[in-house]
């Protein structure tokens, strides 16, 4: 199994470990529960050195993302800034969702998921040799990420790295700086406010244990699920995939439809109808949702012509939610049945985010 | 690992304290509570119903999954820990005391097939290789 430069200290501090996608990765430090609250009352902190930063520099670089993203890199005007955006294959199917940093005209950096990686790789290389050849696309696997988040997150990072604080404290959401060793975003995948800190990986156990020192909780990917999921961000792999087209998967947002600019999938976009969208759900009787749980509305014959995509317990509602593929007929507000454990069970569909900012939207 | 010995146990996970006054009391174990981590939802069986040894009759859940747990023998659910419905996390505070129902047994003859504390750590081992 692959490992993250943190892995020792992961076990130092009494991480149970899993296989997550070829990598062993910390799933919690003993309470996935407590590690959720923590994030959204104070601070914690999540190792996701094994998602893949890969810097492509040259002259076109910017020609070559508007015709290899969903979303406009046109968008991005001022250096830090970034985009959250999906890569799709010629039948509008997303190959991945990353986010990219603009910053000059001849280097931008994508952030792409853990379990994509390789894939992504030869894809991009290939596109590049087709399309913009001659550009340098380096995957970055001497960097290490760490994503502090929480209310307090920000004053905590700037707590252990001195100087950070004047240089990112008008960083706005979505932007990105470096400041000496460190690339410094303010973005998350949480639902709080925060950072996510790449850096050499030789320098991540020294800021980790500086972190821990000033009350930052170590958080593993079992929380991260729990808190994307209230704050109704997708998971590669479980709301998305080849399959399915982002305009299915709430992510209509991130598409750019409007101007002039191709771009791989665009077409297939176009001519293919919407039929379905993810919508959140919240159980309204005793269970837990759980992904691929089959969800009957009222608008079809059929029974079961929805799916959960991702589903379990909200720590922050004491309830469970799901995000699920229905109908593009269904409202917010309805009352949806779920094929729970061979039991039908009750769920409301509503709007998502569930929680922004530790507070309910529901 | 957390077994202690005064307890009977099954392959399952489970673990049966047999009262003096005939009764089994039910839970599962340190183990299942362990590798299932932070508990969310549990569903009791009701008092009344009739059990056969090795049927479905209790689902516990956690963040992570859900897990079935069977009966250890046959028997009339007599007593349920209701308590844990609105609680489960007291399944991973003290899993011994966080028992989920208790039987009276059909019969006797079930509980031979049910194993020591020092079985259940080999059935433990062998999970691990």
């Amino acid at each position: 199994m692959k490992t993250t430069s943190l892995n020792r200290i992961h076990r130092i501090m009494n991480a149970k470990m899993v296989n997550f996608g070829g990598w062993e990765m910390p799933i919690h430090y003993g309470s996935q529960l407590d590690e959720h609250h923590k994030v959204r009352s104070n601070a914690g902190m999540f190792d996701v050195s094994h998602m893949l930063t890969v810097d492509i520099k040259g002259e076109g670089v910017r020609d070559f993302l508007r015709l290899l993203v969903a979303n406009n890199v046109d968008k991005l005007t001022q250096p830090g800034k970034a985009l959250y955006t999906c890569m799709l294959n010629p039948r509008g199917g997303i190959i991945d969702d990353l986010i990219i940093y603009f910053l000059s005209e001849s280097w931008f950096r994508m952030v792409v998921n853990a379990g994509t990686a390789d894939k992504d790789m030869l894809w991009v290389q290939a596109r590049s040799d087709e399309l913009v050849p001659g550009l340098e696309i380096t995957p970055r696997r001497d960097l290490a990420m760490i994503a502090v988040q929480g209310p307090n997150a920000r004053a905590k990072v700037w707590q252990v790295i001195s100087g950070a604080h004047a240089a990112t404290e008008n960083l706005k959401f979505f932007q990105a700086t470096t400041f000496n060793k460190y690339f410094i975003a303010r973005t998350g995948y949480t639902g709080e406010d925060g950072f996510e800190i790449i850096l050499p990986a030789s320098d991540a156990t020294d800021l980790w244990d500086a972190l821990h020192a000033v009350g930052v909780a170590p958080a593993g990917l079992g929380a991260r699920d729990t808190l994307r999921l209230e704050a109704g961000m997708n998971l590669y792999g479980q709301d998305m995939d080849e399959t399915t087209s982002p305009l299915e998967s709430g992510l209509t947002w991130t598409v750019d439809l409007k101007s002039e600019r191709n771009f791989i999938g665009k077409r297939a976009l176009l001519e293919t109808p919407v039929k379905n969208q993810l919508f959140g759900l919240l159980l309204l009787d005793r269970g837990v949702l759980r992904s691929h749980q089959k969800v009957s509305t009222q608008h079809s014959k059929e029974r079961d012509e929805g799916e959960i995509t991702s589903g379990g317990f909200s720590p922050t509602l004491n309830a469970s939610i799901a995000l699920a593929r229905l109908p593009l007929q269904v409202s917010a507000g309805e009352e949806v049945q779920v094929l729970v454990r061979n039991k039908m069970l009750r769920a409301r569909v509503l709007k998502y985010p569930f929680v922004r900012n530790g507070k309910s939207l529901i | 690992m957390n077994i202690p010995t005064h307890l009977k146990y099954t392959k399952s996970h489970e673990w049966i304290r047999l009262e003096e006054d005939g009764t089994a009391t039910i839970g599962i174990t340190h183990h299942a509570q362990d590798l299932l981590g932070d508990m969310v939802f549990v569903e009791i069986p009701q008092v009344g119903r009739q059990l056969k040894q090795g049927e479905e009759c209790a689902v516990v859940e956690s963040v992570k999954a859900a897990a079935d747990v069977y009966a250890p023998i046959s028997g009339e659910v007599i007593a349920t820990n209701s308590e844990l419905e609105s609680a489960p996390e007291k399944i991973n505070q003290d899993t011994y005391l966080a028992w989920l129902y208790k039987l009276k047994p059909s019969t006797t003859d079930d509980l031979s097939k049910l194993l020591d504390a020092t079985e259940y750590q080999k059935v433990l081992e062998n999970e691990t290789h």
